[in-house]
């Protein structure tokens, strides 16, 4: 832990966030910082009969090369590769991208879109042991920036359960295919459970699109991308910022969807 | 943490066992730099985005700008320094390097690809390059380059030859 203040400590792993521009950024906030790097049980990717399970230092880099991923979870791998450089792969973890909380995650709707929990674990009150609680990642976001966890509480792992994809697609607009923050994204997939339409950068949290959920379980006939136009309109609220409008935002979004899905479910 | 408020962090630079004394506010980049004397990573954006700084942390490349040092305790970093010059000669052939500001992260980055050729069943050299800007030389210089540092290792995997010409006329 570092330059202790009166705030809880904010938990630090690949430091792809905390450091850009550093230490500039530090001197008004007064933050502690509670270094993760040296707990090796939070490292790398682990799999079980019914789980795949990233550990809190779990890097984007460790999906990309696990053979395993690469077969069984395209759409994780897909996103991770449009995550900055190899250089950022190499250090930045999935776990950070969730407890950063960035609307723009990239890594967030991949894991929304196949069914991802967080694991949170907390000390007991110093009475020995420790308690964990699993949450649902896409009922993870309260609002911008918020999170359903309690001071106290830590992202132990990101728990994704094993089932066939039919469809794993990950969608990106940004100012160019490298190094990019996403305007405009979108990660789908279908399994068993249905299909899973999450959208990034088009509201205050990345969130799941479940209007344009219920028309491809539906099989709605969408002719063209403003088929999507109002299922989008119950489902996203983008703003105008500094990397984007909200006009195009919203414009875009249904059509990286249709040109996705087409001649998928009632996408014609 | 000592009353000083520096940080000992032991770690291992380009083969030799080192310790420094820091403070917890020192990134790597400042630490090779300004306390150990390698000014050869650059700082250009400090922010992870333009790859001048680029080292290997326990033999992946970083942004050496991102990493806090005392997170290198007990790690193995490997700088511009730590490489041999004359494996450059393909780079400097190619004319991949002009001002070289980018030059210390562009061969960090083609040296790593020149020893893990296998990355190139599944990666083109450009989304390996992604995270090293160059404003001089247009980037097929660089790409050449690195193609023949690879050399016919890379071939095999569809890297240097096949997959490189074809995807010139692609954004990076």
């Amino acid at each position: 832990m570092m330059a202790a203040g009166g705030t809880p400590p904010t938990p630090m792993a690949g430091c792809t966030d905390v450091l850009a521009h550093w230490p500039g950024n530090l001197a008004g906030k007064e933050r502690a910082y509670l270094d993760l790097s040296g707990v090796g049980e939070l490292r790398g990717v682990r799999w079980t009969g019914t789980h795949m399970q990233l550990g809190a230092l779990a890097t984007y880099w460790d999906v990309v090369t696990d053979a395993r991923c690469v077969a069984e979870m395209p759409l994780l791998v897909a996103a991770a590769r449009t995550i900055g450089a190899v250089q950022i792969q190499s250090r930045a973890t999935w776990a950070g991208n969730i407890a950063n909380a960035s609307p723009a995650a990239d890594g967030v709707p991949a894991l929304m879109a196949l069914d991802a929990s967080v694991v949170l674990v907390s000390g007991n009150g110093g009475a020995g042991g420790l308690e964990r609680e699993e949450v649902r990642l896409d009922e993870f976001y309260l609002g911008y920036k918020k999170l359903r966890m309690r001071t106290g509480q830590l992202i132990e792992a990101v728990r994704v359960p094993r089932r066939p994809r039919s469809v794993s697609i990950f969608e990106k607009v940004g100012a160019r295919r490298a190094q990019a923050i996403t305007k405009v994204g979108a990660a789908i997939a279908r399994s068993d459970a249905g299909w899973r339409v999450v959208a990034n950068s088009v509201a205050p949290t990345v969130r799941r699109c479940r209007a344009v959920e219920e028309m491809l379980e539906a099989g709605a006939v969408v002719r063209s991308p403003l088929g999507f136009a109002a299922a989008l309109a119950k489902d996203v609220a983008p703003i105008d910022d500094i990397r984007s409008t909200a006009a195009y935002r919203r414009a875009v979004l249904g059509r990286v969807l249709y040109f996705a899905l087409r001649g998928k479910a009632g996408v014609v | 943490m000592p009353d000083d408020g520096l940080i000992e962090v032991p770690l291992t630079i380009n083969g030799a066992a080192v310790s420094v004394r820091v403070p917890p506010t020192d990134r790597l980049l400042d630490t090779l730099r300004y306390r150990l004397g390698l000014p050869g990573s650059k700082e250009g954006c400090g922010e992870g985005e333009c790859g001048a700084c680029t080292v290997w942390l326990d033999g992946l490349p970083v942004c050496s700008c991102l990493v806090p040092t005392f997170q290198c305790r007990g790690r193995e970093v490997k700088t511009i320094e730590g490489v041999d010059a004359a494996t450059l000669a393909p780079m400097l052939e190619s004319g991949a390097t002009q001002c070289g500001a980018c030059t210390p992260g562009v061969v960090m980055m083609a040296r790593w690809v020149a020893e893990h050729p296998e990355i190139l069943g599944s990666h083109t050299m450009r989304e390996l390059l992604a995270g090293n800007l160059c404003r001089c030389t247009g980037y097929d210089g660089i790409v050449e380059g690195m193609a023949r540092m690879v050399g016919p290792k890379g071939t095999h995997h569809g890297g240097a030859d096949s997959t490189e010409k074809k995807s010139r006329g692609e954004r990076v």
